[in-house]
């Protein structure tokens, strides 16, 4: 048997039952590995229950810092005896597989083409941890505590970070410290130099941080200077406004009073969560709410309400598997069309695709300038694999001579200075009118918002030609918004290459290292990374400078090829999708599998 | 379509004690059928304003969907209106007054904007005692889809369709009185001088005010076998009494000493008066008012008034804990942590 070695660059995937305190553990070891320098991404998978089911979480380390999901295990760590089978039979051929030998492995576990590490886990903590009740939980310790000297990391890395972690509460870092060693040093006497692979410090990660998108969204909204969330819970973005409610209890209160600079009114359902950030955006203060496909359904009315009143909401849509309840907490891509569409009537609606925590950041404070400036429905297309995995991403950073756009609103004094205005007057023939708040004049700026046709001046109308002069205005705010939407990020292998792809959001990390994949195997691919809906010119003509263009995305029905299609003006035949929707993150492989397919079909043409 | 009404004001006008006339609180000309209860619930509210005083630009107008929440383009044109989606105004209105608390916050809706398609949003607004007035247009019917009969229609009341009403009806304010609401009265349109005092005192109290207003409609709900009818409502109306609202800072003068008046100071320092026909009841007393409505209705009775006050001074701002200053008026040097602070807050994530 050839056993799998290798020096940073495999994939460990953690088996676990979930509620059983596992994650805190596996999250300690995949922040050891980036706080060794080594690139790392770790992926929950997740069962969309509280305790008692299956869950694992996948950690692959890449020294080439390929953070995309690679598929396949080079070792389990098996501490779930429900799927022991399958983590058994599904581990690659040369891996090794961990398992608690306090229990024997049953006798059918007879694989020739694996490597068993068996560490007696529940007898090492019924015999050295006194306290019964942190047995179970410090059992996680101990097996990180046996990886630690199985994968040659050391264990300062660990206690350093246990230490950290425990800084408040000192007296919990030592039996977590104990637990670790006790791994550590059974597997230095039991298991020496039977597994090959292993993770050596280097400066990869210098200056880097690690941290959820969900997180670097809600730090965005605190930045941007939002002070009023409505939501209402939904798997994969409750944790979006709830960081958003520890950031502002921690930048927002007020010393005095020890009240807070902002509101979180967690609503009754979504269609509530959504009127809520209207009303507080309408009357001048900046607002948004998360939420995933169930919710982004329920808003499509408000949604519509907001487009043709023309209030700025900022919308995140933490994308999970649909259709319907689908699976909550699997990732997709699929909720493109819908929200570029959102709402019945002629509407669309400006989308952003973040693609790591940092363009979280920045794209939430870009959207609340840009919902402002449109005033129209910002929606940032984030997804679960961004929002609630750990992702290596450049820092946070605010330009501290940056102010906030707040659009075109009038102060009293600007009423004062005019001799007439209409909340709907294109006066600046960028389609974009100029809106007051509430209380601003004693006589000057009231009018009547509505969702029901309305002339220039706000008042209701039937009449046929203005009806049509006011959509039509909202077309040609939409031609603004092209030109103030981030552009994409275009990565051009050879200018001569015919063959192209484009990607968003999470699908960039699988996507760029399967182009790596395809020019070792002779291809020269150039990619764009789409940042924003509507489209600028640079995405068209990326496709058009190219004959075959891979729409690589994470959805079933290739929505994005769909929107490309209808808003690009672009032959159909030209561009082929390369569809992954299972749920898990996509893979640079089966990217790289899927276009390797089609080439020669398509060589005619290239 | 609505109607300009001319702009000129008549020097000697009276005007109240901001400066503004009665004139500066009318909105334009109504558009709803001649004699529909909602006009005088306009004006009720026109006055109420200008009793009060309240600077028409400081009050905001919310509203849903349907003939009632119209209304809104008929009164108070120096104010800010918003006509929203059906049946979800609450949550406008929240939102709203997450990001102003300074303004007051008039809701007018319908029995079909609240009781139907509004009735979850409408719930939820009441159990956050969101400090808002909400008046309620009820006719017990739908009136731009030509009568259907809604949520509050009476079992077995006859609309002009002819069939009686098989359901059960949803009395919105014991459903306010149950989830908290800290003011509730039922009104009558056909009643301003009883009217126009409710909406000063919902207007005064903090948090969640309901004025529940039975309001005929003229076209689709005013036969001899409705509920809703004006002819049925004077006949089985029954007030709790009579109520003056004292201002904060106003000397007071009247002594009521005989026992049948109640008074409710509220967290401003105003002081309603309830001059009670029925000496017994108390006005603070939540159970005591459900146990009133469902008596009366027992008996076929229609109790109006004031049925609800406890004005603590508690709304959603108090409950959420924000800041005393209006949300929108807080500047970006204030609201933005600036990038040292998130630098340092980088290190936490290394």
């Amino acid at each position: 048997m050839e056993k799998i070695t290798s020096i940073n660059d495999c994939v460990i995937r953690f088996a676990n039952v979930n509620g059983s305190g596992s994650a805190s553990a596996n999250n300690l070891f995949a922040k050891a590995v980036f706080r060794l320098g080594v690139p790392v991404s770790p992926k929950n998978i997740f069962p969309s229950n509280i305790q008692g089911l299956p869950t694992w979480y996948e950690v692959r380390v890449s020294e080439k810092g390929y953070m995309g999901r690679r598929g396949g295990a080079d070792m389990v760590v098996a501490v779930n005896s429900q799927t022991l089978r399958q983590d058994y039979d599904e581990l690659l051929p040369g891996g090794y597989f961990f398992y608690d030998s306090t229990r024997p492995l049953p006798e059918d576990f007879t694989r020739t083409d694996v490597t068993v590490i068996g560490i007696p886990l529940t007898d090492l903590c019924n015999r050295e941890i006194e306290n019964p009740r942190l047995r179970q939980l410090l059992k996680n310790i101990v097996y990180v505590g046996a990886l630690a000297f199985l994968l040659d990391m050391g264990t300062q890395v660990f206690t350093d970070s246990l230490r950290r972690q425990f800084k408040k509460k000192p007296q919990l870092a030592e039996p977590n410290i104990k637990a670790l060693e006790i791994g550590f040093a059974y597997a230095g006497e039991h298991q020496s130099g039977v597994c090959g692979l292993s993770i050596k410090s280097r400066s990869c990660n210098d200056g880097k941080i690690i941290m959820d998108g969900n997180s670097a969204l809600a730090l965005g909204a605190v930045w941007a200077g939002a002070t009023v969330a409505g939501w209402y819970p939904i798997t994969p973005s409750t944790s979006v406004v709830e960081a958003f409610d520890t950031f502002t209890k921690r930048f927002r209160t007020e010393p005095e009073s020890g009240l807070r600079k902002a509101a979180i009114i967690q609503a009754e359902d979504e269609l509530a969560a959504i009127g809520m950030v209207i009303g507080a955006a309408w009357n001048g203060a900046r607002a948004f709410t998360a939420t995933s496909g169930p919710g982004l359904s329920l808003m499509n009315e408000f949604l519509g309400l907001a487009y043709f009143a023309e209030i700025p909401v900022l919308l995140v849509d933490v994308q999970r598997a649909g259709p319907s309840t689908g699976m909550p907490t699997r990732t997709q891509q699929s909720d493109i069309l819908t929200a570029a569409y959102a709402s019945h009537g002629d509407t669309r609606h400006v989308l952003l695709f973040p693609a790591s925590p940092r363009e979280c950041f920045d794209m939430m404070v870009d959207g609340f300038d840009l919902a402002e400036r449109l005033q129209s429905p910002v929606i940032i297309m984030s997804d679960l694999d961004l929002g609630m995995n750990d992702w290596i991403s450049e820092p946070l950073s605010w330009d501290d001579a940056r102010r906030y756009d707040r659009g075109k609103v009038l102060s009293a004094a600007d009423l004062e200075g005019l001799k007439e205005w209409g909340r709907y007057r294109d006066v600046d023939g960028d389609g974009i009118g100029y809106r007051t708040c509430p209380g601003t004049h004693p006589s000057r700026g009231s009018y009547f918002t509505r969702g029901s046709s309305h002339n220039e001046d706000a008042a209701y109308t039937e009449v046929a030609p203005v009806y049509e002069r006011g959509m039509n205005r909202l077309l040609t705010k939409w031609e603004t918004a092209r030109g103030l939407v981030p552009p994409s990020e275009e990565r051009i292998a050879d200018p001569d290459s015919r063959i192209g792809a484009v990607f968003f959001g999470t699908s960039a990390p699988a996507a760029f290292e399967a182009l790596d994949i395809l020019h070792d195997e002779g291809f020269a691919v150039n990619c764009l990374r789409l940042r924003a809906f509507p489209f600028q010119r640079q995405v068209t003509d990326f496709i058009d400078r190219h004959e075959t263009v891979f729409v690589i995305e994470q959805n079933r029905d290739g929505q994005m090829r769909k929107l490309l299609l209808a808003e690009g003006e672009v032959p159909a035949a030209k561009l082929v999708p390369v569809l992954h929707f299972d749920g898990l993150p996509i893979t640079a492989r089966s990217i790289s599998q899927q276009i390797l397919q089609a080439l020669p079909a398509r060589k005619s043409s290239i | 379509m609505t109607f300009a009404r001319p702009k000129f004001r008549h020097p000697d006008l009276p005007s109240n004690a901001l400066g503004y006339t009665r004139r500066d609180y009318e909105g334009a000309l109504s558009t709803l059928c001649a004699g529909c209860g909602h006009d005088s619930i306009s004006n009720a509210i026109i006055q109420a304003c200008y009793e009060l005083p309240v600077a028409p630009h400081r009050v905001v107008k919310m509203s849903g969907i349907g003939c009632s929440s119209k209304t809104p383009a008929y009164f108070l044109s120096r104010s800010h209106g918003f006509n929203a989606v059906h049946g979800r105004m609450p949550a406008i209105a929240t939102g709203a007054n997450m990001a102003d608390r300074d303004l007051l916050y008039l809701g007018v809706s319908g029995d079909g904007d609240t009781a139907s398609i509004g009735l979850g949003q409408f719930t939820h607004v009441v159990r956050r005692n969101l400090n808002m007035v909400y008046i309620v247009m009820n006719n017990g019917c739908y009136g731009l889809t030509k009568g259907q009969d809604s949520a509050t229609a009476d079992r077995g009341s006859t609309s002009k369709k002819g069939t009686p009403n098989p359901f059960e009806s949803i009395d919105l304010c014991e459903l306010a009185l149950q989830i908290g609401a800290g003011f509730v009265a039922r009104g009558f349109s056909g009643d301003k001088s009883q009217l126009v005092p409710l909406l000063k005192a919902a207007m005064s109290c903090k948090g969640f005010s309901l004025v529940d207003v039975i309001s005929p409609c003229v076209t689709f709900n005013n036969t001899a076998a409705s509920t809703k009818s004006y002819q049925y409502v004077r006949d089985h109306a029954e007030a709790t009494g009579t109520l003056d609202l004292v201002p904060p800072r106003q000397e007071i003068t009247t002594d009521y000493q005989n026992g049948a008046t109640q008074e409710v100071t509220l967290h401003d320092g105003s002081v309603i008066y309830l001059h009670k026909e029925d000496a017994a009841r108390d006005i603070t007393d939540r159970r005591a008012a459900i146990d009133a409505l469902e008596s009366h209705r027992a008996e076929n009775r229609i109790l109006t008034g004031i049925l609800y006050c406890m004005d603590d001074g508690g709304d959603t701002h108090d409950m959420v804990k924000t800041s005393l200053r209006p949300l929108n008026s807080i500047g970006q040097e204030d609201l933005c942590p600036g990038n040292a602070a998130l630098r340092q807050l980088m290190e936490g994530y290394r």
